[in-house]
């Protein structure tokens, strides 16, 4: 006598997509110059969902050129309350077509429409309200009396949360007076080019947001376009670095969010069912497409088994399968490429001597799928301790103190984010003060607030996203 | 196996105390002898995490559950309610008519599974008792100076013996609230088994009255407290006491006769009551108790819904997904 829920599909006729896509530049829909285009496929199933233009060079001067005459011609004058107005109309309208763009998300990134529609899509809507707030105040914001925008600003998105990116992205730039051109992810264009259209809706001056499609090369001619002033950049390491070399010598401002290897620390004396499912969240949110994923497990070694025991008992639960299914926990990863890249860690790990573990769970036949995973036995020196998984992958590793904690815990090059489990308030405290990761969340993970400033050090980066922080990042300061 | 004996073996940690209650012999419950070995177990339980348990309880809520999946819940949420009726005004009459709903809750469809227990005032008892005579349905009497559990302990087993003479199948008590928070854990743990053992053949639901002890903590500690002392139910409140059952609180209880079955052996049960009015709400019950507790404890056996107003929703919910439609409130009847 098991209960078995019955499949709970979000209805996919909610969005309606078009065949073809062109690149949104100064108000309006056009296909490239040179007619080049590429297709979006639903990672779930393989099957094309729409096609969309590839920008060339010659597109890319086109929107550059169309937010340089915005901004000198409306954007950068307009009041502060004004561009207020304008983001406040964009979030209300990204609430009201909440459930389109929650089920387009799913469709072309593969993630569960209970994300989705319960984190992508209100944190989206949310950043957007946050700045609003900021447009008319920004001389209270500590960067002097009449804080400036920098210009144009070049903005390259990833594909793990294409949307909520954008808005990080898009929202602090506007309400800091500077135009942009946004470059989506080649396998995720489709919720830019929907919040686009809602630009279009909400009349934002044409050539104040341009959103331009393309592979990787589209986004390097991006930064190299001299009518840039400012990069903002989400992504790998790996690019991270090039564009960096890129921009050297150049007067362009350039703040870098990229990959990490977060430690999630679990003391003896953690809550510990709450702590299984911060676990959990950390490293299955999103199927692990997330820099800023916990997938470094450090377990104080007196607690390790009862620990790893309910851990994967609580894995056992999880629901992978149909991403628009409501009931879906784990959905799909986002292409081929990625998960040949987790199948190749993967490997790596077994390779290096960690014990490897999934639940039984039936995959997909079609589409791209890899099932949760936990290592055990990993230590420091293990690949799968070191490189970045982007996948649904934990490594387990245990530490016997407090310093051991923070010494494996800071043994990395990256420092984006990192947890720590434990009731007792001061070593919370303790621990935060040395760790170094721009973001340590304390018994919780993966918890985003537009309010609350996110970005790492060292190779993950530099800048911050969000709060008064982030506006440093769109402002002549 | 005594638990203090064993407490210079015990290291710090919680989870070392809870090492330790896992090397007891299957089965064999411990005997602590004082208040300070029982708080010794009882805060050396993991703490619950208070944002946690209601970010996790909510996203349970968020389960969709649809089409045959939905039909199962309700007819099994229907065979897991207690049907409820602790008013100062009960009357014989009131009893009776109470009992001819449980045995057939809807009399248009014989298809309806009757209701767990039907749970009264123990000087109705024996009136229930003669109604549900030769039905599937269970006598549940509260006790213990219900709801406030302040009487001596005399007058509370008094009142235990006077609903087990009457007939009653199950016993519902309240825990001494007031000794609990005092720290005096002994007393709690001692009146329980003095109750259990009054009991006799009765089964034994222990209300923590989770409104009045405030924190996720304490619910789990005094879960385990009445687990410990030989409850076979542990039962979040007594219905007149704001908030009463809640999702979080379930999450803790269902979380705690988990662990205590999987360090005993022995299969605790959970019974929610008070706030639960609608099927929506009790479906998202026995979501939690699924991916909580697991799937052995959607059973009437290891799980109850205490309500009255609940049932009906149910019923008419139940129609509903047949039929394709909804009839009135009408079609229903009062009791």
């Amino acid at each position: 006598m098991a209960w078995d829920y019955a499949p709970a599909p979000e209805s996919r006729d909610i969005v309606s997509i078009q065949r073809e896509y062109g690149l949104f530049i100064d108000g309006q829909f056009q296909p490239a110059a040179d007619g080049a285009k590429f297709a979006t496929v639903n990672p779930a199933t393989e099957e094309p969902l729409a096609v969309v233009a590839d920008a060339g060079i010659t597109d890319v001067d086109r929107a550059v050129r169309a937010a340089r005459a915005a901004l000198d011609r409306v954007w950068r004058r307009m009041p502060g309350r004004e561009r207020a107005k304008y983001l406040y109309r964009i979030a209300r309208i990204l609430q009201e077509r909440a459930r389109e763009f929650a089920v387009l998300e799913s469709l072309d990134n593969g993630k569960p429409i209970r994300e989705s529609r319960d984190v992508d899509v209100p944190l989206a809507a949310a950043h957007f309200f946050y700045h609003a707030g900021w447009a008319d105040k920004l001389e209270y914001a500590g960067f002097g009396q009449a804080p400036r925008p920098i210009g144009v600003a070049g903005q390259i998105i990833p594909w793990n949360f294409p949307l909520l990116m954008a808005a990080w992205k898009l929202a602090p730039a506007l309400a800091a007076g500077n135009t942009c051109v946004l470059k989506p992810a080649a396998t995720t264009p489709l919720s830019a080019l929907l919040l686009a259209e809602v630009c279009r809706q909400a009349d934002l001056p044409s050539g104040v947001v341009n959103v331009i499609t393309g592979e990787g090369d589209t986004g390097a001619k991006l930064v190299t376009h001299p009518g840039i002033d400012k990069i903002a950049f989400t992504g790998s390491t790996e690019v991270g670095k090039e564009i960096r070399r890129a921009v050297a010598g150049t007067p362009k401002r350039l703040t870098l969010e990229l990959g990490g290897k977060a430690a999630n620390v679990v003391f003896a004396d953690a809550p510990l069912d709450q702590a299984v499912e911060g676990i959990v969240n950390g490293i299955f949110f999103n199927q692990g497409h997330v820099c800023c994923a916990g997938s470094r497990l450090l377990v104080q070694e007196s607690a390790a088994d009862l620990v790893v025991d309910r851990l994967k008992r609580r894995i056992d639960t999880l629901r992978l399968g149909d991403p628009l299914d409501k009931n879906t926990d784990i959905g799909a990863i986002n292409s081929a490429q990625q998960l040949d890249k987790i199948r190749t860690l993967s490997a790596a790990g077994e390779a290096d001597g960690g014990v490897r573990w999934s639940p039984q769970c039936r995959l997909p036949e079609r589409g791209y799928w890899f099932p949760p995973t936990v290592f055990t036995g990993v230590s420091q020196s293990h690949r799968i301790a070191r490189e970045e998984i982007f996948g649904p992958v934990l490594s387990v590793l245990t530490f016997r103190t407090p310093e051991e904690a923070i010494t494996k815990a800071n043994n990395t090059p990256y420092g984006l984010s990192a947890g720590v489990w434990t009731e007792k308030g001061s070593r919370i405290l303790w621990m935060a003060q040395r760790l170094r990761s721009g973001v340590v969340w304390a018994n919780t993970y993966n918890r985003f607030d537009p309010a609350s400033p996110f970005g790492g050090y060292r190779e993950s980066g530099f800048g911050r996203e969000g709060g008064r922080h982030g506006l440093e990042a769109y402002l002549d300061v | 196996m005594n638990i203090e004996s064993r407490s210079h073996l015990v290291g710090d940690g919680p989870l070392n105390t809870l090492r330790t209650l896992s090397t007891l012999p299957s089965g064999i419950v411990a005997m602590p002898s004082s208040d300070a070995a029982l708080r010794q177990v009882l805060h050396g339980l993991p703490g619950i995490d208070q944002v946690g348990a209601q970010a996790r309880a909510a996203a349970l809520a968020t389960r969709s559950i649809k089409t045959d999946a939905k039909l199962w819940a309700i007819d099994t949420a229907i065979r897991m309610v207690d049907l409820t009726t602790l008013e100062g005004a009960d009357t014989p009459g009131k009893v009776r008519a109470l009992c001819a709903k449980a045995r057939r809750p809807d009399p248009l469809d014989p298809g309806v599974p009757a209701v767990a227990a039907v749970c009264v005032y123990p000087d109705l008892v024996a009136v229930a008792r003669a109604e549900l005579d030769g039905s599937p349905v269970a006598v549940a009497s509260v006790a213990t100076a219900f709801p406030s559990g302040r009487a001596a302990p005399a007058v509370k087993l008094a009142d235990v013996a006077s609903a087990v003479d009457g007939g009653a199948d199950e016993i519902d008590m309240v825990i001494d609230r007031g000794a609990f928070l005092s720290g005096r854990y002994r007393q709690v743990y001692e009146e329980v088994r003095a109750v259990r053992a009054a009991c006799g053949s009765a089964h034994l639901k222990v209300i923590l009255e989770t409104g009045e002890l405030a924190t996720l903590d304490n619910v789990s500690r005094a879960a385990w407290l009445a687990m410990l002392a030989g409850a076979d139910f542990i039962k979040t409140s007594t219905g007149k006491v704001s908030p009463a059952a809640t999702p979080p609180v379930a999450l803790v209880m269902l979380s705690a006769v988990a662990d205590f079955a999987a360090q005993t052996g022995r299969r605790v049960g959970v019974k929610v009551a008070g706030g639960v009015r609608t099927a929506k709400d009790a479906i998202r019950y026995l979501v939690l108790v699924r991916e909580t507790a697991g799937q052995q404890w959607l059973t009437p056996e290891s799980f109850r819904i205490g309500a009255s107003s609940v049932l009906n929703d149910l019923l008419m919910q139940r129609s509903k997904q047949r039929t394709g439609v909804y009839a009135g409130p009408d079609y229903f009847t009062v009791d």
